[in-house]
């Protein structure tokens, strides 16, 4: 088997990790917080990062009028067939394929992980900003506007008491370690099939 | 005018240095701490203690919670005494705790907490306590810190020999001070002698649950039992009973109780004992003691009289019991950390007596007695002494131990720490105490492994020591550091009650499995409920139940309508938090109870009996949150003749009918 085609296969297979890990972590840290609040989000399901963190952010969260983070999302029933089918095609391709494959393959993947953030951020801005108009206590940005509680995307950003922190977790490093092979796959299968034309 | 005033000048200057240099009382009670002593107690804000030090409240019936070397009260944990500020004794999970059979007895005295050992050491899985009163001991929990078993002592009065527990925590023990009849009877108090007895008590205790019964106890003659501490290493399998009152006197003790210039060490082989009653030895004899329990699942308490207790007469297990004659009244009676020395703190003689084991064994072997006490053996004093300690103070009390050979020994009239060395019998340093030393304890103190760096000494008297408060001030403890050659006072720190005794450990033996919340999903009390949507209020008859939740900020329900004048109202209120640090209280006005305080994911139960119509208030008591102060609710109280059904609401809905 050529490196490009092994390459390919272990880069897709890789995909798999999500199913293990969790693909991002949220930190909450205050001071009357010794050990801060966190949440993992998998691509199947939300997880306390120590037992009941998700049910005391929701505590705290309250008192701001954000919304509970619900039970489940309907991207936790898309995420994983996608990734499922992609890393099995990509697999397949990599049995199969060309590198001009690999390469489509690596430019759908992009498109979808970038659909994916996009679509986290709109969970998050809606989380944030999507208060209960009888919320406890209303907090307003200099300019006037009502003051919205998103996390950041990526990042450590302060919010009121809490400092946040959004960053990626093995899963996604898994993901883009295997997202780099496929392209890497691309890159030297295109050498290898000038070599042969030689 | 210059030279008076140079003179005035000069006489001032000498008057103060005279004065600054004359030594006034004041300083001297200091004593001759070394500078850097607040360097060696400071424990910087946001640093921990390295040690634990549990200090019996005596009187008040508690156990304290004290960190060394800062001397700081972490928390008072209830045990023999009702406490209003945590619902002990109050609410209706904890009355049974306090159950005995005279009835419901709300106070207690404490004495000497002793921490459960395996092979030698301080383990801490539990701390026991005994009661002196109404003799009980408790078993308290190290993960939870909460009190988890109290068992009543029958046939026996002024447990004060007690609660000292064998190397791998076989047997917890509990004796007699005050013999008594054995069973109780009418009789003349003055036939006292020879009629009366002194029960020993041997607590088996289950290396899983923790639980105390009574293995056995020894039907002793009348003496007074003072204390006691187990043998261990080549000793284990050994308990020693210092007496007093050999006499057997009934009145006028003071003087009466102290004309024998000795009396004795009572040896009880616990094995041959065990043995014995393994084996069918003993009688069962009619009792009536109350043996309560805490169910951590339920975190209820269930109190159960038990009627029956193994009796032992020691002439039934010859070669068991040995009485070891000691100097004049002693008072504590301390194994060292090898087990070979016995020392009898013989607190109104000029000496302290140090038998040895091995000599005692000898004499046993040798048949080296001098004569008998109600048929058991008196060994002979030169065949078992190994020497005395010759004036070392006055009124030795207590002793306890380090690794390398010292004693400490407490002297109460002299009030001093003696350290000395057992196998030289050589004093080698004496600091004062303020004032009148009871007990003293080294982390570790009763075992083979006591921890070489801390003392600390526990005053009955501190007179001039803190800022007075009116006739009745502060008892006290006072910090040593032991690790150099020479007793080095670092610190005063006031004390619950009286501390009496103390036990200590090294923090990283409980730390790390200190309970930080109670699952809700393992709550299984009866009348607890896992969420908001399960709350309800349910009358029967008289009785109204509401089960209630609270969390962070508001309970539910939270406005209860239907109760009448003469209901008997009980707030079952469960604590759905998960989070460290997060109780809640509750409190309804009118309640003629304690509040209660409940710890996440616990429920717990108070009674209310409204007397008078009108709409009452309820609220939060622990300061939980931002929104503490919103933390409340109504009930209406309806006349007795209102036909007003049942009805509880929160935010307007009843609580798991609309969702979300």
């Amino acid at each position: 088997m050529k490196k490009s085609n092994l390459l390919m296969i272990v880069g897709s297979f890789l995909l798999l990790g999500l199913f293990i890990f969790p693909l991002w972590n949220i930190t909450l840290e205050a001071p009357q917080y010794p050990i801060p609040l966190g949440m993992d989000i998998h691509i199947t399901k939300f997880a306390d990062t120590h037992e009941h963190d998700i049910k005391n952010i929701n505590l705290m969260n309250h008192y701001v009028g954000m919304k509970y983070i619900p039970e489940t999302i309907p991207e936790f029933k898309i995420f994983p067939i996608v990734i499922a089918i992609m890393s099995i095609f990509g697999m397949l391709i990599g049995f199969k394929g060309t590198y001009k494959w690999f390469l489509g393959w690596f430019v759908l993947m992009s498109v979808m992980g970038i659909a994916g953030m996009y679509d986290f951020y709109l969970w998050e801005y809606d989380y944030g900003h999507n208060l209960d108009p009888k919320a406890i206590m209303k907090f307003t940005n200099p300019d006037g506007s009502i003051m919205g509680f998103q996390p950041p995307l990526f990042g450590s950003k302060d919010i009121l008491n809490f400092t946040a922190h959004s960053y990626p977790m093995t899963g996604a490093y898994f993901m883009f370690v295997g997202m780099m092979m496929t392209f890497a796959a691309f890159l030297i299968g295109k050498k290898e099939a000038n070599r042969l034309t030689f | 005018m210059k030279i008076i005033l140079k003179s005035i000048f000069l006489f001032v200057i000498t008057a103060t240095f005279l004065t600054s240099c004359a030594p006034s009382d004041k300083k001297n009670n200091k004593g001759a701490i070394s500078g850097n002593a607040a360097e060696k107690v400071y424990v910087a804000p946001g640093e921990l203690d390295s040690h634990y030090a549990f200090i019996s409240g005596g009187f008040s019936g508690q156990l304290s919670v004290y960190g060394l070397p800062s001397g700081r009260l972490f928390r008072v944990i209830p045990v023999f005494s009702q406490d209003a500020e945590k619902g002990y004794g109050y609410s209706e999970e904890t009355k049974p705790m306090l159950n005995t059979s005279h009835g419901f007895v709300p106070w207690g005295d404490s004495h000497h907490p002793d921490i459960s050992q395996t092979n030698g050491s301080v383990d801490g899985r539990w701390v026991f306590i005994n009661e002196n009163n109404t003799p009980r001991i408790a078993r308290i929990s190290l993960e939870t810190f909460e009190t988890e078993e109290i068992i009543e002592i029958p046939n026996s009065a002024g447990n004060h020999s007690s609660s000292f527990v064998t190397e791998n925590s076989e047997y917890v023990v509990a004796g007699t001070r005050f013999s008594v009849p054995f069973p109780q009877r009418d009789m003349p108090i003055s036939e006292m002698k020879g009629n009366f007895s002194g029960a020993l008590s041997f607590l088996k205790i289950d290396q899983e649950t923790g639980h105390m019964n009574i293995d056995f106890q020894i039907k002793m003659p009348g003496f007074s039992y003072d204390l006691s501490h187990p043998g261990r290493g080549k000793s284990h399998g050994w308990f020693f009973f210092s007496t007093y009152n050999t006499e057997e006197a009934n009145t006028l003790m003071e003087v009466n109780a102290s004309q024998n210039d000795k009396d004795f060490i009572a040896a009880i082989n616990w094995k041959k004992i065990e043995e014995y009653v393994a084996n069918g030895g003993g009688k069962m004899q009619p009792a009536n003691y109350a043996h309560n329990t805490w169910n951590d699942d339920t975190h209820t308490a269930t109190s159960v009289m038990k009627k029956q207790v193994l009796v032992v007469e020691p002439k039934d297990v010859p070669g068991a019991i040995y009485f070891l004659p000691t100097a004049k009244s002693p008072h504590g009676c301390d194994v060292d950390p090898t087990g070979e020395y016995i020392i009898g703190n013989g607190k109104l003689a000029a000496s302290m007596t140090v038998h040895s084991f091995s000599k005692m064994i000898k004499a046993i072997d040798d048949k080296a007695f001098d004569g008998d006490a109600y048929g058991i053996p008196i060994l002979k004093f030169d065949a078992i002494n190994y020497g005395m300690l010759n004036q070392p103070g006055l009124g030795p009390l207590h002793t306890e131990f380090d690794t390398r050979g010292n004693a400490y020994t407490t002297f109460f009239i002299s009030s001093e720490v003696v350290k000395w060395n057992v196998e030289d019998l050589k004093v080698l340093d004496r600091h004062p105490v303020y004032y009148s030393v009871g007990h003293l304890m080294i982390p570790g103190g009763n075992s083979r492994t006591p921890d070489d760096k801390y003392l600390v000494a526990m005053n009955k008297i501190t007179k001039d020591r803190y800022l007075p408060t009116g006739p009745e001030v502060t008892q006290s403890a006072q910090l040593f550091d032991i690790s150099g050659e020479k007793l080095d006072l670092l610190l005063d720190f006031p004390t619950i009650g009286e501390p009496h005794y103390a036990a200590g450990i090294a923090a990283e033996k409980i730390m790390p499995k200190s309970k930080k919340i109670y699952r809700l999903d393992e709550n299984k009390h009866a009348y607890g409920v896992q969420s908001e949507a399960e709350t309800r209020v349910v009358r029967k008859g008289k009785e109204v139940h509401i089960y209630m939740t609270m969390i962070r900020s508001h309970f539910s329900p939270d406005n209860i309508e239907g109760v009448k004048v003469g209901d008997k109202v009980f707030f079952h209120v469960t604590n759905l938090e998960q989070d460290y640090d997060v109780p809640h209280g509750i409190s309804m006005i009118g309640a003629n109870t304690s509040e209660l305080l409940v710890m996440p994911g616990r429920t717990a139960t108070f009674t209310w009996e409204p007397k008078e119509v009108g709409v009452w208030p309820f609220y939060c008591t622990d300061f939980c949150s931002a929104l503490h102060q919103e933390m409340q609710g109504y009930v209406r109280v309806s006349p007795r003749n209102s036909k007003a059904p049942i009805s509880y609401t929160l935010d307007g809905d009843i609580p798991g009918e609309e969702e979300e």
